[in-house]
């Protein structure tokens, strides 16, 4: 399950990563909620990783960590929020700049390549 | 009084939310003067704060009664009170400066103002590292609205960089958090140092990995060099009055390198101690030295003057890197002047830039200032303080941090750098003050006064260098004290920690 868990991990991130780096705002928006999907289940896993474990103590000898699913809640709602705010922003950006480009212009290379095809 | 540490938060908190409901929501007028009478509020109770503090004794509040490793603590020492009140000054002024003509339209202003103070004041208040992530979240959405504020191009570009930065900052903070909690199990700042010094070897790279992955995420908050490049324009573009509250916003992110740096891995933390400062010494004088090179390419006063932060930044920085009381004492000093003088600027150049017309803060000949010889004379002070000449704080603060560096190796480092980049200040800011005031291309059109209220907050902000260099042998006991007890590890694990669970084994 541990490797599993942490394939899962590194793949959402290098994906994540990969998007943020893009030029262009939506696929950096699909980045970060990747990014943020990998850094949640990281942070569930870092009370360790339990089978058949108690959420609740005292109901057993052999209980989960409690605290990082708290944390990890606080994440999502923030990530969650953070994320709406991007959405909102990168669409004003497209209507305030005229283009989706992060740095609200259309890079050179781009423009080369339209003209030729 | 105990409740007292826990007003900085609720004040703005509560009162941001009034603002939202209908007997202030309706008039921007009554927004404003409440938010001015919770922000003098604020100030009275920072100082009461910092007059506990001073007295050596460290205020802790756990909120719910949850003792310190178990709930969230709020710590008021002599280093976050300090801050509290540099906080609450600059927040006074710069809200004294909306009551100009200048109040932007839309009607949230005062309300996300509060929230950023509400953010900036928890982050400095508070003992546990998830916490400090929520208080950041909170000044960075607060931040948001308030740099996009009155629309436009620039403002939008800018923000949709400092936005998507700061989210893929946040995700290497959780990163770095759930790191921390994996290994040592905790995520209060007491705590953490006290785990840290009873780590198991094996999981050291870990933790040192983790803490290091905190130290990106500080930088990009304080604007340390690889991760500088979206400040001049954000700060920049934004309105006058959140630009100078902004100056406080890098103080934060050095705070947190501050707080996690010296007392999680600071002196006690055996393999792990010291494991900022190989980073922070290089990449600090490398921030004074693309600061300077910005001042120098600056077309307008206020990138310049943004440029200005990030050499004051990358001075910190290095000072701090060094991790020694005296210049963690001396950095202090200078973080409080240089926040104070870089407001003071901000609100200076908007004033400047109005009575200009068309061409604004540019750097070029343009319509005379109609009231040259005031606003020549505060923009005069202003840059004797911000270049470091005497009698102001300026000069005080560097002649501090170029005594703080000991070996031969730290002076010649820092001493051609810093001395360097005030060079480049003084002649930069020589230049523009000559093109704004000595060589103006035509007569102004008709003579434009600084609104009275706008002037006076301008004034305020820029005595302060002045009091702190009158003051110069309270304030450099203050803040030698302050350092002595940030550096005292096991005095800060004692105040803040319950003696019962320090005798407890980690299992």
């Amino acid at each position: 399950m541990e490797a599993l868990y942490a394939v899962c991990v590194g793949v959402l991130t290098a994906a994540g990563v990969f998007l943020l780096l893009r030029g262009r705002t939506f696929p950096v928006v699909v980045g970060l909620t990747l990014l943020s999907y990998g850094v949640n289940l990281f942070l569930f896993s870092s009370g360790r990783l339990n089978d058949s474990a108690a959420a609740v103590l005292g109901a057993g000898s052999n209980h989960a960590d409690p605290l990082p699913q708290a944390l990890v809640l606080t994440a999502i709602v923030i990530g969650f929020a953070m994320t709406a705010f991007v959405v909102i922003l990168a669409m004003r950006a497209r209507g305030d700049l005229g283009n989706d480009h992060v740095d609200g212009r259309v890079p050179e290379i781009v423009l080369d390549s339209e003209e030729r095809s | 009084m105990q409740h007292l540490i826990l007003l900085p938060l609720i004040l703005p908190l509560l009162g941001g939310l009034l603002m939202l409901l209908p007997p202030l929501t309706e008039s921007r007028v009554r927004q404003r003067n409440f938010a001015l009478v919770l922000s003098a509020a604020t100030m009275l109770i920072s100082v009461l704060l910092v007059q506990q503090a001073q007295q050596g004794e460290t205020g802790v509040y756990a909120v719910g009664d949850w003792a310190a490793p178990f709930g969230i603590v709020m710590v008021a020492d002599r280093l976050s009170t300090l801050l509290l009140l540099l906080t609450s000054v600059l927040a006074f002024c710069s809200l004294l400066y909306t009551f100009g003509p200048r109040d932007e339209e839309g009607s949230f202003f005062q309300p996300l103002l509060q929230f950023q103070i509400l953010g900036i004041n928890g982050a400095f208040l508070t003992g546990d590292l998830f916490n400090l992530f929520v208080f950041f979240e909170i000044l960075l959405i607060a931040s948001y609205g308030l740099l996009m504020f009155g629309g436009g191009k620039t403002r939008t570009r800018a923000g949709l960089h400092y936005v998507i930065l700061n989210l893929a900052g946040s995700a290497i903070f959780l990163f770095a958090l759930g790191i921390l909690y994996g290994t040592l199990g905790t995520l209060n700042i007491a705590d953490l140092a006290l785990k840290v010094q009873q780590l198991d070897p094996a999981e050291a790279p870990l933790v040192r990995a983790g803490g290091l992955m905190l130290l990106i995420v500080f930088g990009l908050k304080a604007a340390m060099l690889p991760l500088q490049f979206w400040l001049p324009a954000a700060y920049a573009a934004s309105t006058p009055a959140v630009a100078a509250l902004f100056a406080i916003m890098t103080k934060v992110g050095i705070y947190a390198i501050l707080r996690v740096f010296t007392v999680v891995f600071g002196d006690a933390a055996g393999p792990l101690s010291h494991i900022a400062g190989p980073w922070l010494w290089p990449l600090g004088l490398m921030t004074i030295l693309i600061g300077s090179i910005g001042v120098l390419a600056s077309q307008d006063l206020r990138r310049l003057i943004a440029n200005l932060i990030i050499v004051s930044v990358g001075t910190l920085l290095a000072v701090i890197a060094m991790q020694r009381e005296n210049a963690t004492a001396a950095a202090l000093y200078y973080l409080l002047h240089s926040t104070l003088i870089s407001g003071g600027l901000f609100l200076l150049a908007d004033l400047i830039a109005r009575q200009r017309g068309k061409v604004g803060d540019r750097l070029v000949p343009g319509r005379g200032v109609g009231q040259g010889r005031l606003l020549g004379s505060l923009f005069f002070i202003g840059a004797i303080a911000v270049i470091g000449m005497p009698p102001l704080a300026g000069f005080v603060g560097k002649v501090l941090m170029l005594s703080a560096a000991s070996s031969v190796a730290e002076m010649s480092w820092l001493w051609p750098l810093l001395l360097g980049s005030s060079l480049v200040t003084l002649i930069m800011l020589s230049r523009a003050g000559s093109t704004l005031f000595w060589n103006p291309a035509g007569k102004p059109v008709e003579i434009l006064r600084a609104h009275p209220v706008q002037l006076l907050a301008t004034v305020m902000l820029l005595a302060m260098p002045l009091l702190l260099s009158v003051f110069a042998g309270p304030v450099t006991q203050m803040v030698a004290a302050t350092a002595q007890q940030l550096h005292d590890v096991q005095g800060q694990i004692g105040s803040v920690l319950p003696p019962m669970t320090q005798l407890v084994e980690v299992k």
